[in-house]
């Protein structure tokens, strides 16, 4: 989607204001937001790519004015309540009013150091050999769903070079749809600054995406 | 070297507007699920307790290090980074597919995801709050220069600069030039000059005088 997350290239959102010896958390809600989150996303309900997905999708004036762990936590009430496992009444009340739906397991205190040392592995064998081969000229395509892709729009319909070919994973684009994980290969793909910015880019910048299979076609 | 590399005098923004709706929000959301059994407040606590003890720049640093002390370890991780890393302990979330890539004389590397906040958490620990924030992810792609000046890093005009964009699951940690004058340093003593920001490209390694 042409969401407020693809932020590449876009002017007028300020300085990057880097902080000197910035702490891990700012506020304590920001602890319990990420313990939440990741207990949350140990339930297997959804996958990184849902959860992805109903981040972009906040309200593009929400998502540009909250923190980061606003947009976790607004996107992870949208998750909870679209699986079913609380209601809108209940945040509001701030208490169970209802039994819901049940996960496949709960994130026990014990169980951390595993779940966060195992992480989520994506890589998946394919059928197919890659299609395209390093050194290749390829061309991003031209294209504009309103579901999610990780192809952003600066990147798209530019030509570039294959650099390496990274392995088979999980195709997001259908993943956070529930259409299924649909491996595809994965291209390193480096673009010229001036092939992506034109007029004016810097002449020393090359910058690179990582694409999956479908979004590139033959220069 | 032809680089400056002046400290972060900046000041201070905020970045977290909605301090008190926050609180009440993520509060009533972690009561919820705690009446509903659904998490477990322990399990919140270990995870946090991770990412501010174990799992930090720190492991990122120890990698860097090696790899300039150990020809054969820096040649594993540009084969297979994910494998050369997990050598040392350091495997798995946000972690799972690594790729390493080197400065050199000629080129810098500047890592950003310009789609969310996709960050080598199993090297580098949780990402600092301006990596996920839209001045830097809308900027470092198409100003990547303007982005290091206000890191107080500039380079000279004929560096050539590589910006790798995280769209994917793979994971990039960027592996600084070894400082000068630090023949026969430990590699603790080597992994002290390792920052952070060196190792996403906002920064360079520091001098042995500037880590004193």
């Amino acid at each position: 989607m042409n969401g407020p997350h693809d932020l590449g290239g876009q002017h007028g959102l300020g300085p990057v204001a880097p902080e000197t010896d910035e702490p891990y958390f700012h506020a304590e809600w920001e602890k319990r937001a990420l313990g939440v989150t990741l207990s949350c996303g140990a339930f297997g309900a959804w996958t990184i790519d849902e959860s992805r997905h109903a981040r972009e999708s906040l309200p593009p004036a929400t998502y540009l004015s909250a923190s980061y762990y606003e947009i976790w936590t607004r996107a992870l009430e949208t998750l909870l309540k679209r699986h079913g496992f609380l209601t809108q009444a209940e945040l509001d009340a701030g208490h169970m009013l209802e039994k819901g739906a049940q996960p496949k397991r709960v994130l026990k205190a014990e169980m951390v150091a595993g779940v966060l040392a195992k992480g989520g592995p994506c890589e998946r064998p394919v059928a197919t050999p890659p299609r395209f081969v390093v050194g290749e000229r390829v061309r991003t395509k031209n294209f504009n769903p309103e579901t999610h892709t990780r192809l952003p729009r600066y990147a798209r319909a530019k030509k570039g070079v294959v650099e390496a070919v990274q392995g088979s994973f999980v195709f997001p684009d259908d993943n956070a749809h529930g259409r299924g994980e649909n491996p595809q290969w994965v291209y390193t793909v480096v673009f010229d600054g001036g092939e992506i910015w034109g007029e004016g880019a810097d002449p020393t910048l090359t910058i690179s995406i990582d694409a999956w299979e479908s979004y590139l076609e033959q220069a | 070297m032809s680089e400056r590399h002046h400290g972060h005098g900046h000041d201070h923004h905020h970045h977290d507007n909605h301090f008190t709706d926050m609180e009440a929000r993520v509060k009533a959301l972690e009561t919820v699920l705690t009446e509903k059994g659904l998490i477990d407040p322990a399990a919140i606590d270990a995870i946090v307790e991770t990412y501010e003890t174990k799992v930090g720049p720190r492991n990122g640093a120890r990698v860097v290090a090696k790899a300039w002390g150990d020809p054969q370890f820096a040649e594993w991780l540009k084969r297979d980074a994910t494998a050369a890393i997990a050598s040392l302990g350091f495997t798995g979330r946000q972690g799972e597919h690594m790729r390493a890539v080197f400065n050199t004389p000629d080129t810098h590397n500047l890592v950003v995801c310009t789609l969310c906040s996709c960050y080598p958490w199993a090297v580098l620990g949780l990402p600092p709050v301006w990596y996920k924030a839209p001045p830097y992810r809308s900027r470092a792609v198409i100003d990547p220069r303007g982005v290091l000046a206000e890191f107080g890093l500039e380079l000279s005009a004929a560096k050539k600069i590589r910006v790798w964009d995280s769209t994917a699951e793979l994971r990039y940690l960027v592996v600084p030039e070894r400082p000068d004058r630090t023949e026969g340093f430990s590699e603790e003593q080597l992994a002290e000059l390792v920052t952070r920001d060196s190792m996403i490209g906002t920064g360079l390694a520091l001098s042995p005088e500037a880590a004193r």
